[in-house]
């Protein structure tokens, strides 16, 4: 064997031995559980293997931008009032969530009115003045676009710890679709996923309004009471079930903006109401919000106000005195709910609504069962190709197989190495990889054999065989891995599985196929006398 | 060994048989298409519910029917999955029944009907623990709760009962494909204490969930696009990177070649009504690299004889060259066909259709390189030649290559 050979030959086993650790690790023993469980640690199952439950959400973001917009429209007719310009009513644009409309503005007093709009509001909203003393405020889209990918990054920091609070071992959420305003939520495993889903999808925005107005017994009853329309800086809320203690929904007119927002609070903790010794959420604000509701219960002692959870009311109740910093949610709760909302309000509040797109479980016997299938099909496939390269190559078969092994080898690795996943379709691509990959060994024996036809010596057919095979090889493997490229950017979890252990494996190959070969067929080059014929 | 020595066929003169093939194969997958079975889609592209169960005897389709009817689902399509002796069945609902505010309605139902109608004892059963559908933590929570070995509220107790769950519940999906054959079979399995408290408190439904998907109208429609996009792109990719390797009519026949196999089998798909899933759309953009492939092969080898004898016709050439590669070619779509073989067969259900697409596109794949893609090139030459313009040969951009 020459110099040359030996070393490529260390190379080889190096390379052997370096994958093999990427796929076992360093096990605990050497017990078939012990390198089990190394090998798991190792390669990650996907959700169709191991059982689990993907979601994909939807984040409203348009009630984002509402929410902004109104306690916008709020400052503004403060901060004009506070300038000396008194205006009609500034409101929200009902027909669209980003704009805000000023009527009645002192029609002598224009330029007053832009420049304090503009000082403040300038860098976020255009503004325009139209007929009959209207201003219009619409905001930019820089603007929007900003507040709409806030929303999805803390709905997805508020899903995390929602999720870790419910003790869910290796969850991923992550943003799907990226510019489609989706999350996608990864669940391994989950036992009760009723609760999970609902846990994730309470928005939990707790604000407090002013009442103006009720109780009503619905919302026409409403309507009709307050003549017809509903003034544009109120709104009608319904108390949620089991609040009103007449049973039933009741309606209430509250004021528009909150007075404390979702931000507002601090913490809050399960507790028992003193009277009833029923489960109760107590909440606490954060200082200044406390100054704030500090200063508006004080000029509003006798009035109600109304503690609303996610667009209903759960507490209306008479400011008796000054109130700072807490308050408490009541209203025939059982523990667990009482708990779950204050986890909830702990997370902090979605800053939109989430809807479920899409949904889709596997049960753990499934998961179980597609590995033993999936395991199975690869034995046989591999067996099978294994055994035909042995028949109809002989010698040189035992080379290709030895190559395919080590094929597969180096494909596990990598996956251990990246912490890929490995999932039903991507073991699928395990065994497409055996077989396309056996492609290129079958493409350089041919052209040996050709060479060989052709009256070469065993030597230079190898040489010429490998040099013209190695074209085509490289113009096929750029095709399928320019597939499996765009399999894996459309893709998701399954399919992204399939490419990624495709490109892995015919990579590998062409190392193995390519250079592992090579060395082998030199060293039974080398070894033959002259004149010997080749086995192939 | 060795098959194919020497052989010495005449491809280009068979081009109208090949072209009647492929016209055949191909007209009637898109007629089907049109008016037979249209494209069958899978829930994913399609949206709606689908929940698939396994009963632990043969399923009876009418009183699962009649189930579904009196809980309100009368649009669901009830039928058997897989080989009968698997005991699955697979219940569809509509899109109309799958709306994005209350997605997972029609599976609470389902759940919900086959529950009331198949527990064993009916009412006696009632508020029993049902074995066959209960996870991990809430069979350690009532073992805890219960505490049938007396052990009271410690660490010690959780974390006894915690693993005693995990073993039942490993015995039954790993060993059992999730459904108990009988309580009594999990003596030996958890103590004797616990499988004691299991015959007072639990019972077994006989049926298991095995694998829901919901798919709201959004999604349905998102994934629809994406698929097309992707197969576009996969397309316009191998144009591109057969134009930059050899000329451009190489990469159109070369596409050409690898539509017509997309085209076949999506048509296949149709004619023998299977589902096209995500996963299938994943095998078709495997195929169309791997079809690509063989496709290479040939037009590698005509390039290298076009620069060995510039003055032969053609047509010659082409004969020659697939000719040369032709054991190639069989070989390894007969090798890449075993294992797809194997994953048809030993792959289990769920990817059925997966290898179905990989099965067909092999054989079509390999057919088509050989009687589309070059007799196409020859016959744009002819074309060229007739105009009376020299022929475009990729011999000169070898230097690059």
């Amino acid at each position: 064997m020459s110099k040359n050979l030996t070393t490529k030959t260390i190379a080889i086993f190096a390379v052997l031995i370096f994958f093999v650790l990427g796929i076992i690790g360093i096990p605990g023993g050497l017990s078939p559980s012990k390198l089990k469980a190394s090998i798991l640690n190792r390669i990650h199952l996907g959700l169709d293997l191991q059982g689990g439950t993907h979601l994909i959400l939807q984040v409203m973001v348009d009630e984002a931008v509402g929410i902004a917009r109104d306690s916008d429209a709020a400052h503004i007719k403060q901060d004009l009032q506070q300038n000396g310009i008194t205006v009609g009513s500034v409101g929200p644009d009902l027909t669209r969530p980003d704009a805000i409309v000023i009527n009645g503005a002192p029609a002598d007093r224009g330029g007053d009115v832009r420049s304090v709009l503009n000082s403040k509001y300038g860098t976020q909203y255009d503004i325009t003045s139209g007929a009959n003393n209207t201003w219009t405020l619409t905001m930019k889209p820089t603007a929007v676009a900003e507040i709409k990918k806030r929303a999805v990054d803390q709905s997805i920091v508020v899903i995390t710890q929602r999720v870790n609070e419910l003790g869910t071992t290796e969850p991923v959420i992550q943003e799907y679709n990226l510019g489609s305003n989706q999350i996608l939520v990864e669940l391994p495993g989950v036992d009760d996923l009723g609760r999970v889903k609902d846990v994730i999808q309470s928005t939990a925005r707790l604000e407090i309004h002013a009442v103006l107005g009720g109780p009503y017994t619905s919302e026409q009853d409403a309507l009709q009471q307050l003549g017809g329309s509903v003034p544009i800086d109120s709104i009608i809320v319904p108390t949620a079930p089991g609040v009103s203690r007449t049973g039933g929904v009741q309606y209430y007119q509250i004021k528009r903006s909150a007075e404390v927002g979702g931000t507002d609070l601090r913490s809050a903790r399960t507790g028992r109401n003193s009277n009833t010794s029923e489960p109760e959420v107590d909440f606490y604000l954060t200082t200044a919000a406390g100054d704030h509701f500090a200063e508006f219960t004080g000029a509003n002692v006798g009035k109600n106000l109304a503690v609303v959870l996610d667009n209903k009311i759960r507490e209306v109740a008479v400011i008796k005195d000054q109130i700072r910093d807490q308050g408490n949610i009541g209203g025939g709760m059982t523990e667990q709910q009482a708990n779950d909302l204050s986890m909830l309000l702990n997370t902090g509040s979605l800053p939109a609504s989430l809807h479920y797109l899409q949904e889709s479980t596997v049960g753990p016997s499934l998961g179980a069962d597609s590995i033993h299938q999936g395991v199975m099909a690869s034995i046989v496939g591999m067996l099978a190709v294994m055994a035909f390269m042995l028949i109809y190559y002989r010698g040189a078969g035992i080379n290709a197989d030895l190559a395919l092994f080590l094929n597969l080898v180096i494909l596990l690795g990598f996956m251990g190495y990246t912490g890929s996943t490995l999932t039903l379709p991507g073991i699928a691509g395990v065994i497409l990889t055996i077989g396309m990959g056996v492609d290129s060994n079958v493409l350089i024996f041919e052209r040996i054999r050709e060479e060989l036809r052709a009256g070469k010596s065993p030597a230079v057919a190898v040489d010429q065989g490998f040099a013209h095979a190695w074209t085509t090889i490289i113009d096929t493997h750029v095709t399928t891995i320019v597939s499996a490229a765009i399999l894996f950017i459309f893709g998701t979890g399954p399919v992204r599985g399939f490419a990624v252990t495709l490109t892995f494996g015919l990579l590998a190959n062409l190392f193995t196929a390519v250079f592992v070969s090579r060395v082998i067929f030199d060293a039974n080059v080398n070894r033959k006398e002259r004149g010997e014929a080749l086995s192939i | 060994m060795e098959l194919f020595r020497q052989v010495n066929i005449d491809w280009l003169g068979k081009k109208w048989y090949f072209l009647g093939f492929s016209l055949i194969f191909s007209v009637s997958g898109v007629l089907s298409m049109l008016f037979w079975h249209h494209l069958p889609l899978d829930v994913d592209f399609r949206g709606g519910t689908v929940v698939r169960v396994k009963f632990d005897q043969q399923p009876d389709i009418d009183r699962i029917r009649s189930a579904a009817d009196r809980a309100g689902l009368r649009d669901a399509r009830i039928t058997t999955y897989g080989v009968a002796p698997n005991h699955e069945v697979l219940i569809t609902l509509a899109q109309s029944q799958t709306s994005e505010a209350a997605l997972d309605q029609g599976r609470a139902a389902i759940v919900n009907a086959l529950t009331t109608n198949y527990s064993a004892g009916g009412a006696a059963n009632q508020g029993k623990l049902d074995l066959d559908n209960t996870g991990r933590g809430s069979l350690a929570g009532w073992l805890a709760e219960k505490d049938p070995e007396h052990l009271g509220a410690s660490d010690a107790a959780t974390q006894h009962y915690t693993q005693q769950a995990n073993a039942i519940l490993d015995y039954r999906d790993n060993q059992h494909s999730g459904l108990f054959d009988s309580i009594d079979s999990l003596s030996g399995i958890a103590t004797p204490a616990v499988v004691n408290e299991l015959k007072q408190g639990a019972n077994l439904s006989g049926f298991a969930v095995r694998n829901v998907e919901i798919v709201g109208p959004q999604v349905g429609a998102q994934l629809r696009k994406q698929a097309l996009f992707a197969t576009l792109y996969s397309l316009a990719g191998m144009l591109v990177y057969l134009w930059f390797r050899f000329e451009l009519i190489y990469g159109v026949a070369a596409v050409v070649a690898v539509f017509h196999d997309t085209l076949i089998t999506v048509g296949a798909f149709s004619l023998f009504n299977k589902e096209i899933s995500l996963t299938v759309i994943a095998a078709i953009l495997t195929l169309i690299g791997y079809s690509m492939n063989d496709t290479i092969v040939v037009f590698d080898r005509i390039r290298e004889n076009l620069r060995l004898t510039r003055r032969e016709p053609l047509a010659n050439v082409v004969n020659r060259s697939i000719n040369q590669t032709l054991s190639r070619t069989v070989l390894t779509s007969g090798l890449t066909f075993l294992t797809v073989l194997s994953l048809y067969i030993f792959g289990g259900e769920v990817l059925r259709n997966f290898s179905f697409a990989l099965v067909i596109g092999i054989l079509i794949g390999t057919y088509s390189s050989i009687a589309v893609a070059a007799p196409m090139l020859v016959a744009y030459q002819d074309w060229r030649a007739k105009r009376g313009k020299a022929a475009v040969l990729p011999a000169a951009k070898r230097a690059r290559a």
